[in-house]
Parts: structure tokens; C-alpha cells; sequence
């Protein structure tokens, strides 16, 4: 299926990454937009407020970020691709409903324009400290898609990556950015309409009292309907069966989390998505992802200059993490280099892959600034001994 | 006679309850069935088109209806019916969106969404089944509770002012205000049938029973006796201004219709202005072609 050309802007342009989160959304063919302000994501709600009503559509801007997950449930259910933005205080208030979506097994797109935190923390400097809380804020056992743009132009092309992920797997997808891609301008091309492939949501189609709004299809995910067109379904965040009808046991508690974690686990493959240089002859692999992977380029090609062998990975998508892929490589190199800007959060996964073979050494910083490539540096050099 | 043929057997609005899903949960004496009587019935009589009707509900005992009304219906979070519902009605216009939940749902918890979606006028219909407490969770005092009554948390009774849910709803921005006790069931039948009909917020608030909570605590006797007790106690005033609604402990409970206006909804005014600032470049939404 390809874009409505009615919300695709086709040209070069100069684009901060919210704008470009914003005219993604666009030309994904994200109608609703609930949002609620909130520095460093503002402007992509601001964008797609001015631009939306010339494109129809929705912009809302609710009472809180609790309400605008909510309203993003009620108009995917509604037939409408909906997405929001904010940053990480709105990020933990949609914590609740992003459990729900989960459970309700409901495509919408939410972009993370990452600031420094806990709390209140940063709110006009960067960080990348809701990589975890992306993966793991709400409670219970789910699965969720997140990427990672590094570029206003990944943020136009990553958000319509996150509108196919979430309708090819009904599940919520986060774009994971941060303040200075937000706020950083560069060039972005928007192609013409007919060459952005969309995914159609899965409608079913079959006779209406035997529509099952849980019951998985061949590739795990259950098809879906529209409210109003007839099929008469309920859904519940309450654990369900196939029909969506509450089923309070052990039992059925087993089918409802394992389907809605096994359908991106099991999907994992076609999923992810890194991007690898110099890997075959690495002895030390740098991995990064966001603003971060800018930061390390200089860092690496100052150590390559210096005689070592790295190769780097690129995470685009950062959940699912690439974990096969970080395995196999942990029985080849020295050891693995992470830079984010946290004070340790992806860097856990990486050791849990790399599960002894090679060390993973972090290279940490709390935020609010970028890393200085030579620390980035300095902990290649270290890894290579 | 044939079993189907049994009348007794059938319940009398089981083509718009989910039957598999049957008996429910609610208590013996809980007002809420009742409640849900009367809403298929005001459906019937409405005649309104059952596949365009959404019905919404948060978390609570009366949260479960959504779960038993047999038309496209979500059980959301705790408070969040309203603003799942406003995404819902904005992605399909054509919809008829009810959201039926308790007190704790909509006025504690979900009340900051409850007021937003009034000042809007966002157009949905609630119904709010008061029953004064959170009965769900075993008891405990909610922001209904009137100043007195005892509570789980609150075992030396309440002293927190209640809130008044109609004059909070006027106040907000509905369109249609109304309130019955459970007993007054062709009433709240009429009130959701005008209300159904209506563009725009509109709130009906239910007193209800609670039995086995806040009715054992406070020794108010039985399920019927405490119906009865609320219609008795009740006063029908068409009109009155809702900042003399206030519900004491056990006292009158005035009840009626006392708001009834039209203005224009979220929708209208949103195309209306856009259409008048932007021209022709604005896509008109939601806007049938008739």
C-alpha cells in the first residue's frame, strides 16, 4: 500500500527531528494525534497541529499524557493510525495505558524525545535514560517495538518504520530520540508518495459472529476491526481468551502473556534492524545507537587511525535487542564497547548476551550533554589491550 | 413446552446481553443490573443503530458492563473510559459513544478526564453509577461519599466533602445533566433515551445500593430496602440549580433532568473555526455529506 500523497510534504528540506518525527507521521498516513506538551517534544505537536487540518485529520491536545495513550487506544480502535510524543515525565504517565495497548493488542506510535532525568532532571538537555523504561515501565510481562533514530532524516523515515512495525504486529512501537536529534536541523528529503510503502493494517474479513479479537493467525498476530462496523467484540486489559472475554486463571494467564510476548520474540528476526561496519576483522566491536552513534564515529576513526581493528553496530531498532547477532560475535572479539547516555542501562543486555565470552565495557554519561569522543576513545584503546 | 418457550428462563434483554458471560458478578440487591436495564431498554426504544453504538467502561463493578453488553464494547483502565472514548468518537464521528462506569472511576480517579471531556463538550454520553463508595476494592471511602457515612478507610465515617457529580458536570461544560435513583427506572430509561438522542456531553448520574459494603457497614438493611429508601428519600426537581444538589447522609437526594441545552460540540467548533480561518485549504472532518 502506498502513502496518501495528501499528508506526504515531497521535497528537500531543513527540518529539526520533532518536525520530522511530525511529517512521518504524516506521510504514514497518522491521522489522530493526541498529545500533550512537553520539552523537548513539543514541536512535532506543534507541527502536526498547524499541519494536520489541511490534511485531514485529528489533533487533540489532552488534559495529560495519561489521557492522550488513552485517546490513542480509542482512535486505533476507531480505524485511525494515532500517534503522540513527549519526553520522559510523560513518558512514565503513559506507562499505565501503554500496558493496556499491549494487552489490547493495539498499533499506535509514541516517539520519545529523551531528556535528562529522574524526575523532572533535564528537560531542555539530552539523555537516553528511558531505554530501559521503554522496554520495561509498565507492569507485567510484554513486548514492545522501539527504535532508534540518529538523524532528523531517521526520524521522518524510523516513524514510518514504527506506523508498518505496530500495524504488522499490533503492538505499540516507540521512536526513541532524543533532545539534540529533536532539536538538531538537517537536511531531510521526503520522497514523492508512490515510493513510501505502507502496511495496511490486518482487517478481518470473515463472517461476523465468528470474529476473535485475540485469536493469533499464522504469523501470531490476530487480525482486527474496526469499532462500528458491526462484530458486536469486546476486548479487556483483564486477561482474556481468545474472544476477549476475561478468564481469571493460571491457564489462561499462560496463553495471554506468552502470545503477547512470543509474537515479537518469535518475529524477532524480521524485526531487527542494526546497521554494522568493519565487523569481519573487528577486535573490538563499538556498539550505539541515537544521538550516540554520531559521537562514536569520530571516537572510532580516531582508533582505527591508530592501528585498531574496530567495527561498530548501529541499533535501530533497540527492542528487540539483537541478541543472536551479539552471541555469535561474543565468541570473536576482544571485547564490546557501549557509550549511551545513561549511567547503565543497555549496556546490561549486552553483557547478558555476550554471557562471559568477551567484556563489555560502558562508557557512561548522566546526561545533558553529549560524550566526548575521546572517552569514547580511551575506552576502545582500553578493550584492544 | 420447549425449554426455549420458557419464559421465565429467558432474560427479557438477553439480545443485548453477552448470555455466554452470564450470571454476572454484581451482588444480589447491587443496583447496576438495574441500571442495565434500563440502558437496553432506552436502546430499543431509541432505535438507534446498534452497530454505531460503543459502549466504554473503566474499573470498578460497574466497570464490568462494558464486559456483559453484547455491542463493540472496551474495558479500559482505571479512570480512563473518557479519554479512550474521546479517541474513539475523534477516529469515528459516526459513533455514539457511552461510557458507563462508578463514582470512583469517573469522579475520583478519572475525574480530571471527566471535566476536560465536559469542557469540550466532547460528544458522549456517561453514566455514572454512584453508589457512594468503592466497592470493588472492598469499601472504601470515594470523593462521593457523603460526609458521615463509613467507609473502609474511612471507619469512623467520612469527614471529606463530597463532590456534587451533577453540578460538577454544569459546571464543566454538559450539555445534558440529569439524576435518578435506581428505582426510578423508567426515568433513567428516558433520560438515557434523550440523552442517546443528543449531540454533545451528557451525564446521568445513578444512585445505587451498595449491599454488601457500603449498605452492611452503615446497617441500611437489605438491597430492596435501600432502593426503596433512595426513591423515597428522593425529590423530583426538573431544573434545579445544580449547586443545590448537594447528597447529605441518608437525606433527600434531589433528582431529575436540570440540564438540557445544545451548544456545539468539539467536532463542530473545531471545522467550524478551522473551516472560517483557514478557507479552503481546511479538510472539513467527521462531516457527513447529507
Amino acid at each position: 500500500m502506498k502513502a496518501d500523497p495528501k499528508g506526504v510534504l515531497t521535497g528537500s528540506h531543513y527540518l529539526d527531528g520533532d518536525y520530522a518525527l511530525a511529517e512521518g507521521a504524516l506521510a504514514a498516513g497518522c491521522r489522530f494525534f493526541g498529545g500533550y506538551p512537553i520539552t523537548p517534544s513539543t514541536e512535532t505537536a506543534e507541527r502536526f497541529s498547524e499541519r494536520i487540518p489541511m490534511v485531514g485529520g485529528v489533533f487533540i491536545q489532552m488534559e495529560d499524557e495519561l489521557a492522550s495513550i488513552s485517546a490513542l487506544i480509542g482512535a486505533a480502535w476507531g480505524g485511525k493510525k494515532a500517534m503522540t510524543v513527549t519526553s520522559g515525565p510523560g513518558f512514565s504517565l503513559m506507562m499505565e495505558n501503554i500496558g493496556l495497548a499491549c494487552m489490547l493488542e493495539t498499533p499506535l506510535v509514541i516517539a520519545n524525545v529523551q531528556r535528562g532525568g529522574p524526575s523532572t532532571g533535564l528537560p531542555t538537555l539530552t539523555g537516553q535514560q528511558d531505554i530501559m523504561q521503554a522496554r520495561w515501565g509498565s507492569h507485567g510481562d510484554y513486548e514492545i517495538i522501539a527504535l532508534s533514530p540518529d538523524s532528523p532524516q531517521e526520524c521522518f523515515d524510523l516513524t514510518i518504520e514504527a506506523f508498518n512495525l505496530s500495524e504488522t504486529y499490533r503492538v505499540p512501537t516507540f521512536v526513541m530520540t532524543d533532545e539534540c536529534i529533536g532539536h538538531m536541523h538537517e537536511k531531510v528529503v521526503i520522497p514523492p508518495a508512490e515510493e513510501i510503502e505502507l502496511v495496511e493494517r490486518k482487517w478481518y474479513t470473515g463472517p461476523k459472529n465468528e470474529y476473535l479479537p485475540f485469536k493469533p493467525d499464522k504469523d501470531m498476530v490476530p487480525f482486527m476491526v474496526k469499532v462500528g462496523d458491526g462484530y458486536h467484540f469486546h476486548i479487556t486489559g483483564l486477561t482474556h481468551d481468545e474472544r476477549g472475554y476475561p478468564v481469571i486463571n493460571a491457564e489462561c494467564q499462560d496463553f495471554c502473556v506468552r502470545h503477547v510476548c512470543d509474537k515479537i520474540r518469535n518475529n524477532a528476526d524480521k524485526i531487527i534492524r542494526i546497521e554494522e561496519d568493519e565487523i569481519d576483522t573487528a577486535e573490538v566491536i563499538v556498539l550505539s545507537y541515537g544521538i550516540t552513534s554520531r559521537v562514536t564515529t569520530r571516537a572510532v576513526r580516531k582508533a582505527r587511525e591508530a592501528g585498531i581493528k574496530v567495527g561498530t553496530i548501529r541499533l535501530i531498532t533497540v527492542w528487540p535487542f539483537p541478541e543472536k547477532r551479539i552471541r555469535e560475535l561474543a565468541k570473536k572479539v576482544k571485547a564490546f564497547v557501549m557509550p549511551e547516555i545513561n549511567y547503565g542501562q543497555l549496556i546490561f543486555e549486552v553483557e547478558r548476551c555476550a554471557a562471559g565470552q568477551a567484556p563489555a565495557i560502558h562508557v557512561p554519561h548522566c546526561g545533558g550533554w553529549v560524550h566526548d569522543p575521546d572517552d569514547i576513545f580511551n575506552a576502545i584503546k582500553e578493550a584492544a589491550k | 413446552m420447549k425449554e426455549e418457550d420458557r419464559l421465565e428462563e429467558r432474560n427479557p434483554i438477553e439480545d443485548l446481553l453477552r448470555m455466554d458471560r452470564i450470571p454476572h458478578i454484581w451482588c444480589p440487591g447491587c443496583g447496576i443490573g438495574t441500571v442495565v436495564t434500563s440502558f437496553a431498554e432506552a436502546l430499543r426504544k431509541s432505535k438507534i443503530d446498534l452497530d454505531k453504538l460503543a459502549v466504554l467502561s473503566g474499573i470498578g463493578c460497574t466497570g464490568r458492563v462494558a464486559g456483559y453488553i453484547k455491542l463493540d464494547s472496551i474495558h479500559t483502565t482505571h479512570g480512563r473510559a473518557v479519554p479512550v472514548a474521546t479517541g474513539l468518537k475523534l477516529a469515528n464521528p459516526d459513533l455514539k459513544v457511552v461510557v458507563f462506569s462508578g463514582d470512583g472511576d469517573i469522579a475520583g480517579i478519572g475525574g480530571n478526564h471527566f471535566i476536560h471531556a465536559a469542557r469540550r463538550n466532547m460528544d458522549l454520553l456517561v453514566i455514572c453509577v454512584n453508589n457512594f463508595n468503592y466497592a470493588m476494592t472492598g469499601g472504601q471511602v470515594a470523593a462521593t461519599t457523603p460526609i458521615g457515612g463509613n467507609a473502609s478507610t474511612a471507619p469512623y465515617g467520612n469527614f471529606e466533602y463530597p463532590f456534587s457529580l451533577p453540578y460538577l458536570a454544569e459546571a464543566s461544560g454538559a450539555t445534558y445533566v440529569a439524576r435518578w435513583t435506581a428505582l426510578h427506572l423508567r426515568r433513567v430509561t428516558k433520560s438515557i433515551q434523550e440523552a442517546l438522542n443528543k449531540r454533545g456531553f451528557s451525564f446521568i448520574e445513578v444512585i445505587t445500593p451498595c449491599v454488601t459494603l457500603y449498605a452492611r457497614r452503615n446497617r441500611l438493611g437489605d438491597g430492596l430496602n435501600l432502593l426503596k429508601y433512595y426513591y423515597e428519600k428522593s425529590e423530583i426537581q426538573h431544573g434545579a440549580d445544580t449547586r443545590t444538589l448537594d447528597i447529605s447522609y441518608q437525606g433527600k437526594l434531589i433528582v431529575g433532568k436540570f440540564v438540557d441545552k445544545e451548544k456545539p460540540t468539539f467536532l463542530d467548533c473545531m471545522n467550524e473555526h478551522l473551516a472560517k480561518v483557514l478557507g479552503e485549504k481546511y479538510q472539513p472532518y467527521g462531516v457527513k455529506n447529507e
